[in-house]
């Protein structure tokens, strides 16, 4: 199981959130990233990535969307999933 | 329904039971929050805390109760300034029941916030909010489940369209009946500070599991469809601007026939009750009510229908959702201006009022992003210029040149808001996360939207009569002192002509200078004033500015109220919210000598290549 960060996923592909590395905003952005669903074991797939190095925006569990700099995603520890959200 | 339709001055040892709601942002609290208080909610603001919140007073059950909307939250033991106050509220005042409003469909997570107030021990009712789109979303809830699990009622309902709202009203209902008035806020019962446990991720899936049952697999959804087109990483931008210019083309065909009507009505009122109202007193009181008063009034009330549409539309644009998407759209190149995704979201809310786009910078943590923000913010094409502009472009260009004109002024707008967050992210540096929630595509209900409108209306008025009435008869006073004189000899026509050597460069005549002096109260004083200082009704001013301003002039004139010091009250919320003099003192001088600037530029320029 190698542990991956969000940005490192390409699009399309789902993920199972590890853990949430505090990095450099502290653990206040890690409390606010796991109130707005970034749980460890939740299904995690990037839907699309903006051009020129802009935001991605991702899906954890089944029914929320965020969207979040890249910067961000990197403080998001992921493993790949076993079986795959869609298939 | 409504006890005091009056705000009472606020007691904070209140007798009242007092209810508090609370939630995630994008939960539908406010319209929740709409549906039970009715139209009776004012703005109150309490005691050393400095945010102010929507609050009314509601009777329910045979007995009056205290509704109070604090700010949206996600976590109780969050970081942000809106958490902070949620908790300094709790603390501090007396609460006898939270209605916490979850969105339905984010169960999964949302539950966590119940579970915090538990632990705080604060009466509670749960209301699962969006239950409609929850279904869609194939969730299965099981409301008396969950309602023993948390130990508190759990309600489910579409605020938006009332589905379930009776019987929500009745647990409310029950809830309050039951709660107990309470005399102090938590800290003087012994919790120091408002701090929840950490509640793990297990705790929420145990309280959930067999209750709530989540879909295992994300449906193919309408919004997936949408955002595949509108958020394309090459189509998503073009769209995001046509979108901008549809909204303004709209105002400009139907708002615009819609003034006529009301200038006309204006115009019947003066004609058969007011000039024979003031007939019998002298010609000076006369003049006063007529071009001092009325002649105000009538210009600001011709503006209504644009403003009702105007906010109609942003409605349909935040409610629908996009606003949050053109935040995603727009942050690869905000990003590179020292802003953020939301610095633009704060931005186009300025489209509608400078005002609450400053205080809603709130959101930000970083102070050097709120502060650069902030100092862009002004440069935002509010509505009140809006009607300057359409006023005075209607006058000096051909029907179809005028939408262009309008048009070229809001990329003006984002021009000099680009440049200037450009020359100053070196200053105000801002290493502010980027997180924002999606939430779907939304469909506004007409309700929703036509609330919104008037809203919006009647907020304006009441600045509008206060500001504008006081602007409007003072520059009637400058402009009709001393008794007797006319045009150039008054008061203000004097100051306009003190002014020439700076205003001469730019193309702006002495009567303009006086009509851009007072706009610093409020812009909307500049089109009042207009009619004050011509002593002309809306449609003979037109007429006058057309025969006596070229293009070139009117348009320098629009350039320079676009960008030279905001109105009075924008300057007071940049202080309040800065809580700097120096920093507010600054956007004031920078933007007058960057209008200056940017008017001389187009106005010399001009001049020298077509004379």
């Amino acid at each position: 199981m190698t542990l991956l960060t969000l940005s490192d996923l390409s699009v399309g592909a789902v993920a199972i959130v590890s853990s949430i590395a505090q990095g450099a905003h502290g653990k206040g952005l890690a409390t606010r990233l796991e109130a707005m669903g970034i749980m460890p074991n939740k299904p995690i797939q990037v839907l699309r990535k903006a051009w020129l190095g802009g935001p991605i925006h991702i899906r954890v569990g089944t029914t929320t969307e965020l969207v979040m700099r890249r910067q961000e995603a990197k403080n998001i520890l992921v493993h790949h999933s076993q079986t795959p959200l869609n298939p | 329904m409504i006890c005091h339709p009056e705000p009472s001055p606020l007691n904070t040892e209140t007798s009242l039971k007092r209810a508090v709601l609370l939630g995630m942002p994008n939960t539908g609290k406010s319209t929740f929050f709409n549906r039970i208080t009715g139209a009776s909610a004012f703005v109150g603001n309490w005691p050393g805390i400095t945010v102010s919140f929507m609050q009314a007073e509601v009777t329910i059950n045979g007995e009056c109760a205290e509704f109070v909307d604090l700010p949206g939250i996600y976590d109780l033991n969050g970081f942000s300034d809106d958490e902070k106050v949620v908790r300094q509220f709790l603390e501090q005042f007396p609460v006898s029941l939270a209605v916490i409003i979850l969105n339905a469909s984010q169960l999964d997570r949302q539950i966590r916030l119940p579970l915090q107030l538990k632990a705080l021990g604060i009466p509670s009712v749960v209301v699962l909010n969006m239950v409609d789109e929850a279904e869609r979303f194939g969730i299965k809830i099981d409301p008396e489940k969950l309602t023993q699990r948390l130990e508190m009622p759990v309600a489910l309902v579409s605020a938006k369209y009332g589905r379930g709202y009776f019987r929500t009203y009745q647990l409310i209902s029950q809830a309050l009946g039951s709660a107990v008035t309470p005399a102090v806020g938590l800290q003087t019962i012994g919790l120091q500070t408002v701090s929840p446990p950490e509640i793990s991720a297990q705790t929420l899936e145990d309280m959930l599991a067999g209750a709530v049952s989540m879909p295992s697999q994300a449906a193919i959804t309408v919004t997936q469809r949408l955002d595949a087109v509108l958020l394309h990483p090459l189509w998503g931008l073009p769209l995001f601007f046509l979108g901008m210019f549809g909204v303004f083309w709209l105002i400009w065909q139907v708002g615009l026939p819609s003034q006529d009507l009301m200038d006309q009505l204006t115009g019947w009122l003066q004609t058969t009750i007011i000039e024979p109202a003031v007939s019998p007193f002298p010609l000076l009181f006369q003049s006063f009510i007529l071009n001092g008063l009325w002649g105000g009034l009538a210009t600001i009330a011709s503006f209504v229908p644009l403003l009702v549409l105007f906010f109609m539309a942003m409605a349909v644009l935040e409610d629908s959702g996009y606003l949050s998407r053109s935040a995603y759209l727009m942050d690869a190149f905000m990003a590179r201006l020292g802003l953020d995704g939301r610095s633009f979201v704060m931005q186009m809310m300025g489209f509608g009022c400078n005002v609450p786009a400053l205080m809603g910078t709130r959101v930000m943590r970083s102070q050097a992003l709120r502060w650069l923000t902030m100092l862009v913010i002004p440069f935002s094409l509010c509505s009140a210029r809006l009607q300057v502009f359409v006023f005075i472009l209607a006058a000096v260009f051909p029907a179809s040149q005028g939408a262009i004109a309008l048009f070229s002024l809001y990329v003006l707008s984002f021009v000099a808001a680009i440049c200037t967050a450009f020359l100053f992210q070196g200053i105000f540096k801002n290493d502010e996360p980027f997180v924002l929630e999606l939430p779907p595509y939304r469909l506004p209900t007409l309700r929703q939207v036509l609330l919104r409108g008037w809203g919006e209306v009647r907020i304006f008025l009441t600045r509008a009569s206060s500001f504008i009435a006081l602007g409007c008869i003072s520059i009637w006073l400058i402009t009709s002192l001393p008794i007797g004189a006319t045009g150039l000899d008054t008061i203000g026509g004097r100051i306009g002509e003190f002014l020439q050597p700076i205003m001469h460069p730019i193309g702006i005549d002495p009567y303009l200078t006086l009509a851009l002096i007072f706009g610093i109260v409020a812009k909307e004083v500049v089109l009042g004033s207009l009619a004050v200082i011509y002593a002309l009704n809306p449609t003979a001013i037109s007429q006058h500015l057309s025969e006596n301003l070229t293009w070139v002039q009117a348009y320098s004139f629009c350039i320079f109220c676009l960008l030279y010091t905001p109105c009075l009250t924008t300057f007071v919320t940049t202080l309040n919210e800065s809580k700097s003099w120096k920093f507010a003192s600054f956007t004031l001088v920078f933007s007058f000598g960057f209008a200056w600037a940017c008017s001389f530029v187009f106005y010399q320029g001009t001049s020298f290549f077509q004379f």
